[in-house]
């Protein structure tokens, strides 16, 4: 712990094109051929990366108003209805929202074909979105209904804020039951036929600072392409779980909430998802800069794909309806291989989330470092890490008509 | 037997009662895949018919006998890079690694050769980056 180096030392490196940036692939040699110590002083960023399905995102849009005005009480966009339960000609569009009519899982499994991910693609993308909004009119909101063709140019903001993002760490999903399941991680196959898996393993963000000593509230962050902050932690964040001895949680655990500008991103990076018999959701690109300030900082971020591991989960009975299993663990440099092995049976391994992409993420962010346009930001606030006293909470059962404590 | 087949037809055969003479007449059990016909009234229609060996030949030839080409189909599997984010989720599902998944680079491939159509790719890919075709020449 002898060597250390500062937020404004490093951005005064980025500054004069002299920062030493690497991607969290990359960093795992690194440290192997040189040491820690010396990686530690040579290494001033690692970049990390993650691409995949994030149900919890979404946009905040203000459309500005029509003439006369409208409080719109009802909004959607390409049929994809927004809520708009907050000031007069705001909305906030969800990745996951359905279209009004969507067959759903009517005739089983429901195909989700275009959903709130979609729609906002289809913005970034620069496409015309039809725009339907009702309203019961007031006087100085006469307006009852606008119908027209928006394009995202002509919107006064569109905040892209999602609530939980960048998973530190997933179940990995099977199927012990005699059926297909069809589930958000995707078609499981009977009788363990497939093992589903998310995350990027040893590129993820809070894969790679474990106990966030690095990222917290207001950190800048590659986001949909452009740039974004990290907003606060996300929901479900859960840091006091049960973790490896090089630290990294074995389970799901932490999160984060996001914010950014989504006219400055880019349709490549956040990408409307259809998952059959599921629902619509959409794929986020997410990454992070880890400042090396430390070498403990270092050795958290040359964590490697065999030393993380995640749960593997039965979704015909444990996870749905929360039956007591266990089928232990699976690191990620098996599941990435394509095959781990689940009582005694080998079983084929089912990505969700694209290292490829990822990778590409890592690549792009270090390049925006190296090239002086991205400069680090030390966190307002840190979130919540190990030693929280953080329970994970389900609704509780109580009587509405009283009878309760 | 049971069959799936091109029927390409002009304004005038598309006048005809077709399916309703394979069904009434020749006793098939016709099942419309696909249809589509211009405004000059020329198309064609994506057939699967079930019959008897002699019902389903006589059914072929009444069709031929109007006119109607009628060709075997072929349904070819359109793996689209562009749309595909490389999540690598169907190669897992694919039974004969015409869609593979390279582990060095963690990229996606498709071997057309080496496809046989099970459709299995379609229903799990998120971004819809995989779509079966039907060959269909330009309507006659």
């Amino acid at each position: 712990m002898a060597y250390q180096k500062t937020y404004e030392e490093i951005n005064a490196k980025i500054k004069r094109g002299e920062a030493i940036v690497v991607t969290a692939e990359e960093v795992i040699d690194i440290v192997a051929q040189e040491g820690m110590e010396k990686a530690a002083r040579e290494i001033d960023v690692v970049t990390t990366g993650t691409f995949g399905p994030m149900c919890s995102s979404g946009v905040f849009l203000n459309f500005g108003h029509s003439k006369p005005r409208i409080k719109m009480q009802k909004v959607w966009l390409n049929g994809v209805e927004a809520y708009s339960g907050i000031a007069a000609v705001d909305a906030y569009l969800g990745a996951a929202q359905l279209p009004e009519n969507d067959p759903e899982n009517k005739v089983y499994p429901g195909r989700f074909s275009y959903g709130g991910g979609h729609v906002i693609h289809d913005l970034l993308a620069g496409k015309d979105i039809r725009l339907e909004a009702t309203a019961y009119g007031t006087d100085c909101y006469p307006n009852k209904k606008v119908d027209t063709i928006i394009r995202l140019e002509d919107l006064n903001e569109a905040i892209l804020f999602n609530p939980r993002n960048a998973y530190q760490n997933y179940s990995c999903a099977v199927n012990l039951s005699e059926r297909t399941l069809y589930t958000y991680m995707g078609i499981l196959k009977p009788q363990l036929g497939n093992a589903s898996y998310s995350t990027s393993g040893q590129l993820s963000p809070l894969l790679n600072d474990p106990y966030y000593r690095t990222i917290g509230v207001g950190t800048r962050i590659f986001l949909g392409g452009g740039i974004g902050y990290v907003a606060w932690n996300g929901t479900q964040h859960h840091p006091n779980v049960l973790r490896g001895e090089n630290g990294v949680p074995k389970v799901g655990a932490g999160t984060l909430a996001v914010i950014g500008d989504l006219k400055q991103m880019d349709p490549n990076w956040l990408v409307g998802l259809s998952y059959i018999g599921y629902g619509a959701t959409m794929a986020v690109g997410i990454g992070i800069p880890i400042p090396i300030l430390d070498e403990e900082i270092l050795y958290y971020a040359a964590v490697k794909d065999e030393d993380i591991y995640c749960p593997i989960v039965d979704y015909s009975e444990q996870y749905p309806y929360g039956k007591d299993m266990d089928l232990g663990f699976a690191s990620f440099k098996e599941l990435k291989n394509g095959k781990i092995t689940i009582n005694g049976k080998g079983v084929i391994t089912t990505p969700q989330s694209s290292i490829f992409r990822a990778r590409k993420i890592a690549g792009m962010l270090k390049k925006w470092i190296q090239t002086g346009s991205f400069e680090l930001s030390r966190p307002v606030a840190p979130l919540p890490s190990a030693d929280a006293d953080i329970e994970f909470k389900s609704i509780p059962e109580r009587s509405p008509n009283g009878n309760n404590k | 037997m049971k069959n799936r087949v091109v029927c390409y037809f002009s304004t005038a055969q598309s006048e005809q009662p077709i399916i309703y003479q394979l069904i009434k007449n020749h006793d098939l059990i016709v099942n419309i895949l696909k249809a589509d016909i211009n405004p000059q009234k020329e198309g064609y229609l994506v057939v699967e018919l079930e019959g008897s060996r002699d019902k389903y030949k006589a059914g072929i030839e009444y069709l031929k006998s109007l006119g109607i080409k009628v060709e075997p189909l072929s349904e070819t599997v359109i793996w689209s890079e562009e749309i595909c984010i490389q999540c690598g989720a169907c190669p897992s599902f694919c039974p004969t690694k015409a869609l593979d998944l390279d582990r060095e680079t963690m990229m996606v491939s498709f071997d057309n050769s080496k496809c046989v159509i099970c459709g299995m790719c379609l229903d799990c890919c998120p971004t819809r980056a995989i779509k079966l075709y039907f060959e269909i020449r330009e309507a006659v």
